[in-house]
């Protein structure tokens, strides 16, 4: 990506942020009850998530300092084999927070080259998180979420093979 | 400071500064979704189907997102209304990993085919995840 097309890019960024914020102004009007509440979550959303904001931006500085585009090919490029693949799940499985607040990183990890099948797999099982498995058994039982997060693993891995075969791998 | 961590910090504040408007827009949304649909809403929609069901579990499940933790809770209501543990499943599943709301925030950062096909195939396997989770744990 050139210059230019960076700045195009930015401005693409602000365009859609300004449009829903067209969208809230017209809310506003039409349906003013709607307002307050809106914006009350919206703050208790940046609350939860300002920590893990930090987190992905240090790690982003990490990733940055001692990652080169070398050897991020040789980790988790195209011969990354099966070490890649059970990196992407247990990432995807400890990391915390909205998936969207990955995308920054996904995208600065995808621009090092990363295999697009495993960033596929990474975000497929941030549905499986330890810190929240007690809930679930709490109220789905045991059993059904010890299979459904070993399904959801071994899913992940096809789902991540079948967005490569489609995608194709990130040079 | 060492000039590389120098550097990188400057990247990776870019990387974010880059991503900022997107991630604002897509929590603004999502918080209007939150407050515009009422939850009671969600329960009438099922069938007691169980095929249908699961693409109506995973269909909501996609178009709704947020906390785990929430669907969850909405899950568990959904059981004690007497929707199937298949339905259930999808959408706890969807939830988590097909975004409706944070589409055009991944096609901005991650690419559009890369996001349309992840979302997608993230959606058929919440249907076919769930009914082989509830076919196994019927096994045991």
């Amino acid at each position: 990506m050139n210059k230019t097309e960076k700045k195009k890019q930015n401005n693409k960024n602000w365009y859609f942020l300004l449009a829903v914020i067209i969208i809230y102004v017209v809310i506003a009007f039409l349906k003013p009850d709607i307002l307050m509440p809106s914006l009350k979550f919206f703050l208790e959303i940046i609350k939860k998530i300002i920590l893990i904001f930090i987190l992905i931006f240090i790690l982003l500085v990490i990733v940055n300092r001692f990652m080169t585009p070398k050897k991020f090919i040789k980790y988790f490029g195209k011969k990354s084999g099966a070490k890649g693949w059970l990196v992407a799940i247990i990432g995807g499985t400890i990391s915390t927070g909205p998936l969207f607040l990955w995308y920054p990183l996904l995208n600065d990890l995808k621009n090092h080259g990363v295999r697009t099948g495993l960033i596929a797999t990474f975000l497929y099982n941030r549905a499986v998180k330890p810190a929240l498995l007690p809930l679930m058994i709490f109220y789905f039982g045991l059993a059904y979420t010890i299979v459904l997060a070993v399904v959801m693993m071994i899913a992940s891995l096809f789902q991540g093979l079948i967005v490569e075969k489609i995608v194709g791998v990130e040079k | 400071m060492d000039k590389k961590l120098k550097h990188a910090i400057k990247k990776s504040a870019k990387a974010m500064y880059k991503a900022l408007p997107i991630l604002l827009g897509v929590i603004l949304l999502i918080s209007l979704a939150n407050t515009l649909i009422p939850k009671s809403i969600y329960s009438s929609l099922f069938s007691k189907n169980i095929f249908l069901d699961s693409i109506i579990g995973s269909a909501l499940g996609s178009i709704l997102a947020g906390n785990p933790i929430t669907s969850y809770i909405l899950g568990g209501e959904f059981l004690n209304q007497g929707i199937s543990l298949v339905a259930v499943t999808a959408f706890i599943v969807a939830w988590v990993t097909v975004g409706i709301v944070q589409l055009p925030a991944e096609i901005m950062l991650l690419g559009k085919k890369f996001a349309i096909t992840r979302n997608i195939t993230a959606f058929v396997f919440s249907t076919i995840v769930a009914i082989i989770t509830v076919v196994i744990v019927g096994l045991i």
